[in-house]
């Protein structure tokens, strides 16, 4: 069964069908891409999946639980991680720090162990550093650990929100537009640490890109969104052939 | 591009700075009082210095490090002062020693102020917008007035509560009044010092430093920054707004109690608990910067010192007063004042200059 299964999903904001019976099924360990013009309605999509949105209906299954219309922590609690089309940051903490957080629920003590600075507080604060720094090494942010969020440059700032989401140790990755900004070599760069999370962490990833070179180079699926509606799905080569495809792509 | 390193280190190596400066104050005032060069109207606002440093530093808390506008920090002083007071007042002839008498007091306050802290906040901080604000603020008024209409009095019976008026507890013979309506309570021993304002403030202080540099100090933080984000990895939003809020209340409970052993009588007037109070107290937090503890810390100090020092100016007082809000204002804000206050800073001056590598 796919990891993540989902079955006529719709919403509407007042009079704008936004999203309107979609459907995907990413398997355990794809490397899935969802595109399409933009104000089709892939964000909005994300943001079902992620609770942010409550679904006006259709159903989400991820890795055979039902987590349609679930709380935002919950979702994640039950395994789905995500970046931000427009960078979410906690700015005023440090680099370090935004990974720490997402290793909240994995590396606990209490707050009162905190406060009195009890021998857990030092022995979960070293493990959370140590795995927090193995992460940013993966992004090759190690060097800017301890620099504010908001003082990296842009691409570094998209990569520190992937640390971030695996760091929650997640099923599934979202990411939204995560080459958004950066310049040709950046976004080689980005296509390699994809790829790389991909195999090394055994993760599944869905993400949604409008650099065609970066959806052709990693996605081996992709659907493709227009107007709120699944236009075309299949495997990557196929899809970006489709006459409709490209008719959808050059008419916006 | 200028970048700001490692907060950690710099939490860490600031919050010395801050234990040290209260240290020295107090070493300072200590020396200064026992050679008797301080003037007794300096000596009685030793106490009441304690008192706002501890509100200032509590209300960064939730304005500086939750992020959320809380306009009724005085209402929880408020329920700190009267608790405590009314336990030391009811336990004067039980329980004699009073340093055991005014901690045990000192703890009662911070719990009443904190319950009232869950109370509102349950229901207030699950809500997205400024509804803290309006809801902190009628808290203070209602609390000030509610203190205002209550009687409480003892007798060999226990205790009687009423709202009309004192003779309507009927008391017995040898009975006491101990909460008389709009008289307040009377009698409260002055069990505050100001070696015991400063260790409260070093106990606060450390509650706080340490907290922020937790992990639930950084899903505070964390929320203030992106409510979204932090949601979006699975930080609960409700838990820690509540806790950072609770902390704070309680802590002002912490300074009301303070307060109110500092006075033979403790009435609820506009002036110590209205939301005037709130709303200096929000004056320190904001001019010593948000989220900036050691800044509320010296804006506290500074802003209660000054009128009194320009006391002899009479007229031009508060105009000096005022001139000095803005001045600090612009300091604190003004990206030019920031940019001259960087390139002077001592720290500047004593520290070669590093260039951040750029990435
Ligand atoms: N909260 C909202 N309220 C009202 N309309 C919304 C809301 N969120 C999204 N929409 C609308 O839904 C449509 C789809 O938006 P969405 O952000 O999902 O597009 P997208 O495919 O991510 O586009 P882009 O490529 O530009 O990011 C747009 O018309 C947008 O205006
Ligand atoms: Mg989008």
């Amino acid at each position: 069964m796919a990891l993540l299964d989902v079955k006529n999903l719709g919403i509407s904001f007042g009079g704008l069908r936004a999203v309107d019976s979609f459907h995907i099924e990413v398997e355990k360990g794809q490397l899935y891409g969802l595109i399409g013009p933009n104000g089709a309605g892939k964000t909005t999509v994300f943001n079902m999946l992620t609770g942010v949105y409550q679904p006006g209906d259709g159903k989400i299954t991820l890795d055979g639980n039902d987590i349609t219309g679930k709380r935002t922590i919950d979702i994640n609690r039950a395994g789905i991680a995500r970046t931000f089309q427009n960078i979410r940051l906690f700015k005023e903490l440090t680099v370090m720090d935004n990974v720490k957080v997402g290793l909240h629920e994995h590396y606990k003590y209490s707050t009162i162990a905190g406060i009195l600075r009890l021998p857990s507080y030092y022995k979960k604060e070293k493990e959370m550093n140590e795995k927090a720094l193995e992460l940013l090494k993966v992004f090759d942010l190690d060097k800017e650990k301890d620099f504010l969020a908001s003082n990296l440059p842009y691409g570094k700032q998209r990569k520190l929100e992937i640390a971030r989401a695996l760091a929650t140790n997640p099923k599934l990755l979202l990411l939204d537009e995560p080459a958004a900004g950066m310049n040709p070599n950046e976004t080689k760069e980005l296509m390699d640490t994809i790829r790389f999370v991909r195999d090394e962490f055994d993760m599944t990833i869905l993400l949604i890109e409008h650099d065609m070179k970066l959806v052709a180079g990693i996605c081996e699926k992709l659907t493709v969104l227009n107007f709120g509606q699944v236009l075309a799905e299949g495997n990557t080569a196929e899809v970006l052939k489709n006459p409709q495809v490209i008719t959808a792509y050059l008419g916006e | 591009m200028k970048i700001k390193t490692d907060k950690i280190k710099k939490i860490s190596k600031s919050s010395f700075t801050i234990y040290g400066m209260v240290i020295m104050a107090y070493v300072i005032m200590q020396i200064l009082v026992s050679t008797g060069s301080l003037s007794s109207l300096m000596e009685g606002l030793l106490v009441p210095l304690c008192i706002y440093v501890i509100l200032a530093v509590s209300l960064n808390l939730t304005v500086g490090i939750l992020g959320e506008l809380s306009l009724g920090h005085a209402g929880f002083m408020c329920v700190g002062a009267f608790t405590g007071a009314f336990f030391s007042v009811a336990t004067v002839d039980l329980i004699t020693i009073p340093l055991l008498r005014f901690g045990i007091a000192i703890i009662l306050g911070a719990l009443a102020a904190a319950v009232f802290g869950i109370i509102l906040g349950i229901p207030v901080l699950r809500l997205r917008g400024d509804y803290l604000a309006i809801v902190t603020l009628a808290f203070g008024e209602i609390i000030k007035n509610f203190v205002n209409v209550i009687y409480i009095g003892t007798d060999k019976n226990g205790f009687h509560f009423s709202m009309k008026d004192a003779v309507a507890l009927k008391l017995e013979e040898g009975g006491k009044v101990i909460i008389n309506g709009a008289q307040g309570i009377t009698g409260t021993p002055n069990d505050s010092t100001f070696t015991i304002g400063i260790i409260l403030i070093i106990i606060i202080l450390f509650v706080i430093l340490n907290l922020v540099n937790s992990r639930a100090g950084r899903a505070i933080m964390a929320i203030r920054d992106n409510r979204i984000a932090a949601e979006s990895i699975g930080i609960n939003i409700t838990k820690y707004k509540l806790m950072a809020f609770t902390i704070s209340a309680s802590m002002a409970g912490v300074a009301g109690v303070l307060y109110a052993h500092n006075l033979s009588t403790l009435t609820a007037l506009p002036k110590n608990f209205g939301y005037n109070m709130s709303i200096m107290i929000l004056v320190f937090v904001v001019l010593g910067g948000i989220g900036n503890v050691g800044g509320s810390i010296i804006a506290a100090v500074l802003l209660t010192l000054l009128p009194e020092l320009l006391r002899g100016l009479n007229d031009y007082r508060m105009l000096i007063y005022a001139i000095v809000l803005i001045v600090m204002m612009i300091f604190n804000s003004s990206p030019k004042a920031i940019e001259l206050r960087e390139k002077y800073s001592l720290k500047r001056l004593f520290t070669k200059k590093t260039k951040g590598e750029d990435a």
